[in-house]
């Protein structure tokens, strides 16, 4: 065991863990931030997808001894209000079915949109292939990603 | 206006008389349960009358419904109070949605599965709403001295035109929590719908989207524990022992043990099946350092039944083809005699592999298990029955015995069947403490239950007009037997034989989304193409020739047909026309159409152009029958979901086994379809005929399969026969 602080949703955390634990177990386990979602553990389904320094990462292969100083945002931490743009366009379009996964689709567009605000469908498609939804929700979600895109 | 008995649910109407008198009721866990958003929480009543176990009204207008079945994502958490808002007549944003804990008492069928929720919910659901209406009424009758019929209603406001007098449903909660409960009420006439049929967010999209916790797996309580399951690593074995010691001193790990999920003599149900009887527990503090020691423990097992592969599944289903059956599942005419007459005979074996459900919420629960009671939270397709079995194996009384359902991360069948609950409730019972069992996505995908394989082969017999005249169907499915024997064309062709084998297997099997459907449909409407090729007919002609007999002069006893010609035209003749079918642009085009969970559905699917062997969906036109559709935006949501499950699992998707050992444990093996696969559009239409509703969840999903497959000879001139159609491209050559 040893302690990390890190810096989660703009403050600082303290955590007492295994070097090895990946960040999703140390967010849902320890920090009680469960909407970082757990869906295969070997970063192939993309439910866990969180920012580190602003950067779509996969939270189920990160463990918290590489994490560092980087700052990291989670889904409860995209917005204050849950009124982000894509969290927005997300409630217009009506995206989700059951919902589990979207947390991480949210996570992986709104990265998405700050590097590129004007993706095309391609772009989308490339950029979100890592998230399954196993719902189907896609035709939905490329619909959101343009609106958020367009606000 | 249709007056109805207050028959179904009754005891749902009845309200403890306790509460009659003060009419006030106190408690639930509803405030702790969910979040109120701000606006919200500045509106909530100071007090609740509930009117009856579907619904309680607030003295300031807000009410609360119950949605009673499990939320799968299936969005009848919206539809279902809906349905009660309606007859209600209270405008839906005063309207507050609560998960329903299981209570077999209230609510009669607390079950997802077979796309059933809104029909079998449909009566008591619009009875619950204008039950309270009408003691709302009354209420305001006996308060205004005047008569209960001449009040009005509107978005939760009472209006006597002639005295003047109005108040708002708040006002009159508390007087008409304590008025007898009517004997009949009235139904609103679907003219006068408000709510049902407009489109309406889902209840929980802003918790969805914020991350807030709502499935079982976000359960996080006091002195909780965690725990996971060792399962046998192959179907045909089972435990033989362990060396726990070097296990139990890791990090964090509290109790490593064998135990029985199922002792020799116990009740079971039938939600019960593929549980797997002896497993082994690991439990601790964390996720994390379970999964360590999961990793690190090792177990003997022993093979007690025959190690099946995949091999072996598919000479046996083959045999079964070729073996005629001794009693057929349905025969009209001779086929034998129509076969020799035939001018042309038209022949097809189709096939599908296991799969996965795949619910991206693995298998989980919550259980509290003390000697006075047991406390179980967590996702369940069917709580009732869990219940049974847990009463039954941990001993205990079922009043003791207390599920509540969580929003659950997908369903598709899979939670049907909720062995992990006992096990939960086994691993609580021993450890003494609250514990939360974690399937890994290994457990979940190689633990079974899975949609068996499947194989069909088709003859048909033309005459020298093109006129169907013989239709043989023999089906064989690892433990399932596949065949509709009384589907479509049943009753349009006058030389019929259907028949249906199982093959008996150690691999669980259970049903997945469209049970049979599934698979069935698929075959079914491809073989229709190649016959309306045969025929030189336009495909959809050939399909509404066959309808057109089926209505004017069906085979066979009509009411033994599982379906209503009428209707399944009528979407075919929908999707004809949207899609310009005369006129496809040059896109390689597929029909099929499709009749199940008493819903219609067909479809009209183009392929993307230079697409090669395995070219991409460009849209799909879908023509809905499902009779009233009480939540359109929901709806469309689900046609959309079923096509695009439909297209992934059968262009991508497969289980394999090598010595009853699965080949895939995780997506990274199990393919599933992603974003740049899916279809590109969309557009569904629904048929507006005022009927009952009937199912939605499932009925797309089965017919898209052979849409595309159709499609796809048109671009390239084969017939994809076998599941995952990925793997019907030609080898590359040179």
């Amino acid at each position: 065991m040893a302690i990390f602080t890190l810096n989660i949703n703009g403050k600082k955390q303290e955590v007492d863990v295994d070097p090895s634990t990946p960040m999703l177990w140390v967010l849902r386990d320890h920090l009680n931030l469960v909407g970082t979602k757990y869906g295969c553990g070997i970063a192939q389904c993309g439910a866990c997808t969180i920012h580190m320094d602003g950067t779509a990462t996969r939270a189920c292969m990160l463990t918290v001894s590489s994490v560092g100083n980087s700052e990291i945002t989670t889904i409860e931490g995209l917005s204050e209000e849950g009124d982000h743009p894509v969290q927005q366009a997300w409630l217009e379009v009506d995206v989700p079915q059951c919902g589990y996964c979207q947390a991480g689709q949210i996570m992986t567009a709104s990265a998405l949109l700050a590097k590129n605000p004007n993706p095309s469908d391609e772009e989308i498609e490339m950029a979100m292939n890592g998230n399954i939804c196993r719902c189907g929700t896609y035709t939905r979600i490329k619909k959101a990603v343009k609106l958020a895109a367009n606000s | 206006m249709t007056l109805v008995k207050t028959k179904i649910g009754r005891r749902a109407f009845i309200r403890n008389t306790g509460l009659a008198s003060g009419g006030l009721v106190i408690g639930f866990s509803w405030l702790a349960s969910c979040k109120m958003t701000p606006e919200q929480v500045s509106s909530l009543p100071k007090e609740w009358f509930e009117l009856n176990g579907f619904l309680k009204v607030g003295d300031n207008g807000m009410v609360t419904i119950m949605s009673p079945n499990p939320e799968i994502g299936q969005n009848i958490k919206t539809a279902m109070p809906m349905i009660v808002a309606e007859e209600l007549d209270v405008a839906w944003k005063n309207v507050i949605v609560e998960q329903a804990p299981l209570n077999t008492d209230i609510f009669t069928r607390q079950l997802a599965g077979g796309s059933q929720s809104i029909r079998q919910g449909w009566e008591s659901l619009r009875m619950a709403g204008a039950t309270a209406k009408q003691m709302l009424k009354e209420a305001a009758a006996q308060a205004w001295g005047v008569s209960a019929n001449e009040i009005t209603t509107k978005e939760g406001i009472l209006s006597h035109e002639a005295s003047g007098n109005s108040a708002g449903y708040g006002e009159m909660a508390s007087a008409a929590a304590s008025i007898e409960v009517p004997e009949e009420v009235q139904l609103k006439e679907t003219k006068d719908f408000s709510i049902i049929g407009t489109e309406t967010k889902n209840v929980d999209g802003k918790k969805i989207v914020t991350g807030q916790p709502l499935y079982g797996l976000d359960v996080y309580k006091e002195g909780m524990l965690t725990a996971m399951i060792v399962h046998p690593p192959a179907f045909g074995m089972t435990y033989k022992g362990m060396n726990a010691d070097t296990v139990k001193s890791m990090p964090g790990i509290k109790d490593v043990f064998h135990f029985e999920v199922y002792p020799e003599g116990i009740e079971k149900q039938w939600s019960d099946q593929g549980g797997i009887p002896e497993l082994v527990a690991i439990v601790g503090d964390s996720t994390w350092e379970c999964m360590q020691a999961k990793k690190a423990l090792e177990v003997e097992w022993e093979q007690t039944s025959k190690a099946e592969s995949t091999a072996y599944h598919e000479e046996e289903l083959l045999a079964l083809l070729e073996k005629p059956t001794e009693t057929p599942a349905r025969k009209d005419g001779d086929v034998e005699a129509a076969f020799k007459n035939a001018a042309k005979i038209v022949e097809s074996t189709y096939s599908a592999p296991y799969l996965a459900h795949n619910t991206m919420e693995p298998m989980n629960f919550f259980a509290h298990v003390t000697p006075e009671k047991a406390e179980l939270l967590g996702p369940i397709q069917t709580p009732e029955f869990a219940e049974k079995t847990v009463a039954a194996r941990l001993g205990m009384p079922v009043e003791k015995i207390d599920i509540m359902m969580t929003r659950m991360g997908g369903g598709f069948g899979r939670r049907l069947y909720g062995p992990f609950v006992i096990e939960a409730a086994v691993i609580s019972q021993k450890m003494n403490a609250p514990i939360k069992l974690v399937y890994t996505r290994e457990d979940d995908m190689t633990q079974g239950t899975y949609r068996p394989s499947y194989k069909v082969k088709y003859k048909a017999g033309l005459d020298a007009d093109g006129n169907l005249i013989a239709w043989h169907v023999r089906g064989a499915g690892t433990n399932d037997s596949l065949i509709f024997e009384d589907r479509f064309p049943a009753g349009a062709v006058d030389n019929y034989l259907a028949e249906k084998h199982s093959l008996n297997t150690n691999v669980t099997t259970g049903a997945w989304r469209a049970p049979r459907s599934n698979f069935i449909a698929g075959a079914e409407q491809a073989f229709m193409d190649e016959v309306a090729e045969a025929s030189g007919k336009d495909p959809i002609e050939f399909r509404l020739e066959l309808f057109d007999r089926a209505i004017n002069n069906p085979v066979g006893d009509p009411k033994k047909n599982d379906y209503d010609p009428e209707r399944y035209a009528g979407v075919l003749k929908l999707v004809k026309e949207k899609s310009d079918w005369a006129n496809s642009n040059g896109k390689a085009r597929g029909v099929s159409a499709y009749f199940c969970h008493d819903s219609y559905v067909a479809q009209v699917l183009d392929l993307e152009d230079g697409g090669g062997d395995m070219p991409r969906v460009e849209k799909v036109f879908c023509a809905v029958d499902c009779g009233i559709v009480i939540n359109p935006l929901g709806a469309k949501n689900q046609i959309e979901g079923g096509i695009i499950d439909g297209v992934g699992h059968s262009t991508f998707s497969a289980m394999s086994f090598n010595d009853g050992k699965p080949e895939q444990s995780n997506f990274d093996r199990y393919r599933l379809i992603r974003h740049s696969e899916a279809p590109k559009n969309i557009e569904v239409h629904f048929v507006d005929n005022g009927i009952d509703p009937t199912g939605l969840g499932e009925p797309s999903l089965p017919p898209v399969v052979a849409a595309l497959s159709n499609a796809l000879y048109k671009a390239t001139g084969r017939r994809y026969y076998n599941q995952p159609f990925i793997n019907e491209r030609p080898p590359l050559v040179g």
